[in-house]
């Protein structure tokens, strides 16, 4: 029932919105729960285990009962709390746990098994047989039990992060918040504000309070006008700090655009990393229920969130209202309710010498020991001294005292301490470097006390991060004394609740406690208290009081489950925003990525890069057809190949020549200016890491490959030789892999080609194979090197990047007037395993030198990273697994890579295996499949027949072990 | 996490690649025995406190030498690997 003139929302400003289906009127600035307060609906939600009618219990974010799914189709958003939704025109909201509705639930007969369900029932109870667990039991217990559903379709929906550096991060702008972030700014700190309610100001929007005279919110406003003037301070309201994290790292959650209807401009939620040289925890408190027989029933609340819906919103939570608690706070709500015009039917005080001056019937020494009410509070049952009575009521706001919001501070698996006086847990310092608790999060209950503790926190961070901060002023407020006696369970006829969330009583407690479970995490696990998304936060303390007096020790003694990360739900969208798509795998183009598309090459990803896999021309309808004619082209007239996504390396330094030779197997100091050599490098396990090709430009200067794979891991590498092992030597390294454009120029007619583009013509005696010179392309300055992956005379020819594109269309157009053209990675691929070459699918981080044949290839004449563990015994073992070709014997429908090698009579089973395939082609050359593989002592067996079989798929051939060169063994085309 | 760049001052985690303990940087000369060789390349302590490790920093290619404690998550100081070895 909305109060008129109470409130700090404009009640005219009307809002509609739907929940299940009926259309709700609310106010500009109301919240889905307040809203439909003012609407007089209090039933909300189902409860997670035995269906149980529920309503909103809290003001915040600690809200267990009313949990609703906002949104519909894929943006449909379930479990959001009712109490931190903003309601917008059009939302839609619906209620969740019930079928067919709210208010007649059929698996609400769960609620009549009750006495079969208590804690660790389905570990008792689903026990045979066991094969029906995961069949039946388990898919029938989540279907009756739970929370909303996902909406299994993929959500457009924006989401961001975003990442914040700051001097002082205060977490929670109520009075100590405000005052430290004050404080602190005043004294010139960068500060961050973040609070997650939609306004700033806490409890002093929900309090009927003054401050320095004024009305709190009046004061809060100021404060909030001078700090938003302010240059070095951000005010982050809607946003919860979810985690602390190290360094004085925190994330964060803000709320951006839930407010408002889907589609906008701005992102739903955005995820923030926050780093703080300092933090201040004012966080505020929580209150926590009471657990009397049946005090789950919608028209149940906190008296802090009566007192909040009705000074903030104007909502009064019921017409006929009763007070329970243990402490004066709760006196506060009855104060409010009857200066608002609210009948206060009972004001029950636990204490027995309570004073409390109130025009209401009060009981002092009273316990409220059942209700009534099938879908709604209706009656409750008062004891006394003076008897039992019932009174009708349809709100009872219950207090149980407070708890400090101790979570972030306990992030670091710090313990937080038990204070007698607060019957609760603060935190201590310490927990988080650089954080320090205030106000109610310290334990500070008072206005007056939260505004000093504020001050004096923002003062000390400011002293910390060198800021001398002036003398506060201290606003004056009130300063009662927060007194209470420990109240957890009334004992009566009913079940007394705990965990609304988890559906936990305290008999669920006791059981846990009598079947041994007494470690508190052990009850947590057997119970669920404390789980889900509420993580306990009404509960947690009640039920540890439980759990401390059902095994005889104290509260501190029982201790605390861990607190973890996060303080609220983050939705994965939010934490993972930006890493969908491209986002989660960034694309690489070359510079002839254009070109390439528009001849219509599918691209495949190599790394991140993209490369085009084949050219198909008018007629050619499979890859195959083309990749046989590029193969073709190639050995009989020239193909272009765009090869810039092979890692480039410049290193350069006097000792350049003495650092390459201590990370390549080979001597590469021996290189001539103006040659290149082919370079081994060995992880310094003595396994193969990568292989390459190194140029050497001057006495001090060389440009080395890298295959495209490993560009990043070798840079890596390299950096760490030169760094770490050898910082003796001078040498300096760059990847400028992506300042060059580098094209393959390969075939008979490659020379040909090049010689109508070169300013200056080269031949075999100006430029030799493995020779490589300074070259003008077009009026271009550019490098061009006589290296041949495919066994052809062929050269690759490098231009600075920005030239690459044109480059590369008119190589491509001068290869066609010559009878050739573009070509793919899948001809690349077949030419080379003609020849015999070896890519990453041989050197796969399991091959050694000594495997592929090159074990020769490692000088002793020096050290070298990897010398030392290549030479092991093992490493150089003749029953090693070798590279061997292989050709079928006779006609095959393919080879598979992946198939294993038996000798060719032998079962094909794991005893048997002899090696595998790792490259297979169809070669047009020698107008065979062809295949590349490792076979145990394999070069001893040339000419021995074996079986491949690739269980897998199904593949079978009889091959020949062969020589892996190939085509042209001798070499005579490349010098040609 | 943050870790100490002695180049970029404090720096995210996920700006650095893990590499392992620093004792890396204690290679054996190749007359050393195959044992020794064996343990320095896989033998590592795991400690519960002090310890040092390699972490190479992307944005800028220092491979720096992190003093941290992985009971406290304290991060003590980052040396630049080069320096570490002079």
């Amino acid at each position: 029932m909305r109060i008129a003139g109470k409130g700090l929302i404009d009640a005219s400003k009307r809002v509609s919105f739907s929940f299940d289906g009926r259309r709700i009127e609310g106010a500009e600035g109301d919240t889905v729960a307040s809203a439909l307060l003012a609407n007089d609906v209090r039933l909300v939600a189902r409860s997670f285990k035995y269906h149980r009618p529920r309503g909103v219990l809290t003001a915040g974010s600690e809200e267990p009962n009313a949990l609703v799914t906002t949104g519909s189709g894929a943006g449909a958003e379930p479990n959001v709390r009712a109490t931190m939704v903003e309601i917008h025109e059009g939302l839609e909201v619906k209620s969740q746990n019930r079928w067919p509705s709210l208010g007649f639930d059929v698996l609400s007969v769960n609620d009549l098994a009750a006495p079969f369900f208590g804690a660790g029932f389905y570990y008792k109870t689903f026990m045979w047989p066991g094969a029906l667990w995961e069949k039946l039991y388990e898919p029938l217990i989540r279907r009756a039990a739970g929370l909303g559903a996902l909406s299994g379709k993929n959500n457009a929906d924006r989401y961001e992060r975003a990442y914040a550096f700051c001097d002082l991060l205060v977490i929670g702008a109520g009075p100590a918040g405000l005052m430290a972030a004050l404080t602190a700014a005043r004294a010139g700190a960068d500060v961050i504000l973040a609070d997650e309610d939609s306004r700033m100001g806490g409890r002093l929007l929900a309090e009927s309070e003054e401050i320095d005279g004024k009305q709190g919110h009046v004061w809060v406003a100021e404060v909030l006008a001078e700090l938003s003037g302010m240059e070095n301070v951000r005010l982050m309201p809607r946003t919860t700090v979810t985690g602390a994290y190290d360094q004085g790292t925190y994330g964060a959650l803000e709320r951006v655009g839930l407010h408002k209807a889907a589609g906008g401009h701005l992102p739903r939620e955005c995820f923030w990393r926050i780093v703080a040289r300092r933090s201040i925890l004012a966080a505020g408190a929580l209150e926590r229920p009471i657990a009397f027989p049946d005090n789950d029933r919608p028209g149940i609340m906190n008296a802090g969130a009566v007192r909040a819906y009705l000074n903030r919103w104007g909502v009064a939570a019921g017409k006929r209202v009763a007070v329970y608690g243990n402490n004066d706070g709760a006196h506060k709500t009855a104060r409010d309710l009857m200066a608002a015009g609210v009948e206060v039917v009972a004001v029950i005080d636990s204490r027995i010498d309570a004073s409390v001056a109130l025009d209401a019937p009060v009981i002092t020494g009273g316990r409220v020991i059942g209700t009534k009410g099938r879908l709604g509070l209706e009656e409750i049952t008062v004891a006394s001294a003076s008897g039992e009575r019932q009174i009708k009521a349809d709100c009872l706001a219950m207090s149980g005292g407070w708890n400090p919001t101790v979570h972030l501070a306990c992030h670091m698996n710090g313990q937080p301490v038990w204070d007698e006086a607060i019957q609760s847990f603060t935190p201590k310092p310490g927990m988080i470097p650089g954080m320090e608790a205030a106000g109610a999060a310290n334990g500070v209950f008072s206005t007056a006390g939260c505004l000093a503790d504020g001050a004096r926190a923002g003062e000390a961070a400011a002293a910390d991060l060198g800021k001398k901060a002036a003398k506060t002023k201290m606003p004056k407020a009130s300063d009662g004394a927060y007194a209470l006696e420990p109240l957890w369970v009334v004992e009566g006829k009913g079940r007394q609740w705990l965990d609304f969330q988890n559906d936990v009583t305290v008999k669920d407690v006791r059981l846990a406690a009598k079947e041994n479970y007494r470690s508190v995490e052990h009850m947590k696990r057997y119970t669920t208290q404390g789980m889900a998304p509420d993580q306990g936060k009404n509960s947690n303390v009640g039920a540890l009081a439980v759990l401390a007096d059902a095994t005889g020790r104290g509260i501190p003694e029982t201790g605390t489950t861990t607190y973890r990360p996060p303080f609220v739900p983050v939705s994965i969208a939010a934490m993972g925003a930006g890493a969908q798509g491209k986002g989660f795998a960034p694309q690489r183009f070359t510079t002839s990525h254009a070109a390439s598309v528009e001849r219509g090459a599918p691209m495949i990803e190599a790394g991140m890069w993209y490369r085009p896999s084949y050219f198909a021309r008018p007629g050619e309808s499979t890859w195959r057809q083309a990749c046989d004619r590029e193969v073709t082209m190639v050995r009989e007239a020239v193909g272009i190949c765009d090869v810039s996504t092979l890692g480039k390396i410049d290193v350069q330094g006097p000792d350049a020549a003495a650092f390459l030779d201590f990370v390549y197997t080979n001597t590469i100091s021996t290189l001539p200016v103006g040659k290149v050599r082919y370079g081994l490098m060995l992880r310094e396990d003595g396994h193969v890491m990568d292989d390459g090709t190194c140029a050497r430009f001057g006495e001090g200067h060389f440009v080395i490959t890298t295959t495209t794979a490993a560009a990043a891991l070798v840079m890596r590498h390299l950096e760490f030789v030169a760094q770490g092992l050898r910082p003796d030597l001078d040498v300096q390294l760059v990847s400028v892999t992506e300042q060059w454009a580098q094209f393959g120029v390969v075939g008979p007619k490659s020379r040909d080609l090049l010689n109508d583009l070169l300013d200056a013509p080269i031949s075999d005696e100006t430029l030799p194979y493995m020779g490589h010179q300074a070259a003008q392309v077009m009026g271009v300055r550019g490098r061009l090197f006589r290296i041949s992956f495919s066994g052809e005379h062929a050269y690759e020819l490098a231009v600075p990047a920005r030239y690459g594109e044109a480059l590369y269309r008119v190589l491509v157009a001068r290869a066609e007037m010559l009878g050739g053209g573009a070509y793919g990675m899948e001809a690349l691929n077949v030419l080379r395993i003609e020849k015999g070459h070896i890519t990453h699918a041989e050197i796969h981080g399991r091959t050694t030198a000594f495997d592929i044949g090159f074990d020769k290839m490692i000088s002793r004449e020096k050290d070298c990273i990897g010398q030392k563990m290549a030479a092991r015994e093992g490493m150089v073992e003749e029953s090693r697994e070798q590279l061997v070709g292989l050709k079928p014997v006779g006609a095959v429908k393919q080879l598979t890579a992946g198939a294993h090698i038996f000798v060719e009579d032998a079962q094909a089973k794991r005893e048997n295996d002899q090696g595998y395939v790792t490259s297979v082609c169809y070669s047009p050359t020698v107008q065979s499949f062809l295949g590349l593989g490792f076979l145990k002592n394999g070069r001893a067996r040339y000419g021995e027949r074996v079986r491949l079989v690739d269980h897998l798929r199904g593949v079978e051939a009889i091959c020949e072990v062969v020589n892996p060169v190939f085509f042209d063994p001798e070499g005579g085309r490349l010098r040609g | 996490m943050r870790l100490i760049c002695p180049h970029c001052g404090e720096r995210d985690r996920r700006e650095f690649t893990y590499q392992g303990a620093a004792e890396i940087l204690d290679r054996p000369s190749r007359e050393v025995g195959n044992d020794d060789w064996a343990d320095y390349l896989h033998l590592r302590e795991n400690p519960a406190g002090e310890t040092k490790d390699m972490w190479y920093h992307d944005p800028c290619g220092a491979w720096i030498v992190v003093h941290r404690d992985t009971v406290t998550h304290a991060v003590h100081s980052g040396e630049l690997a080069s320096e570490v070895r002079k």
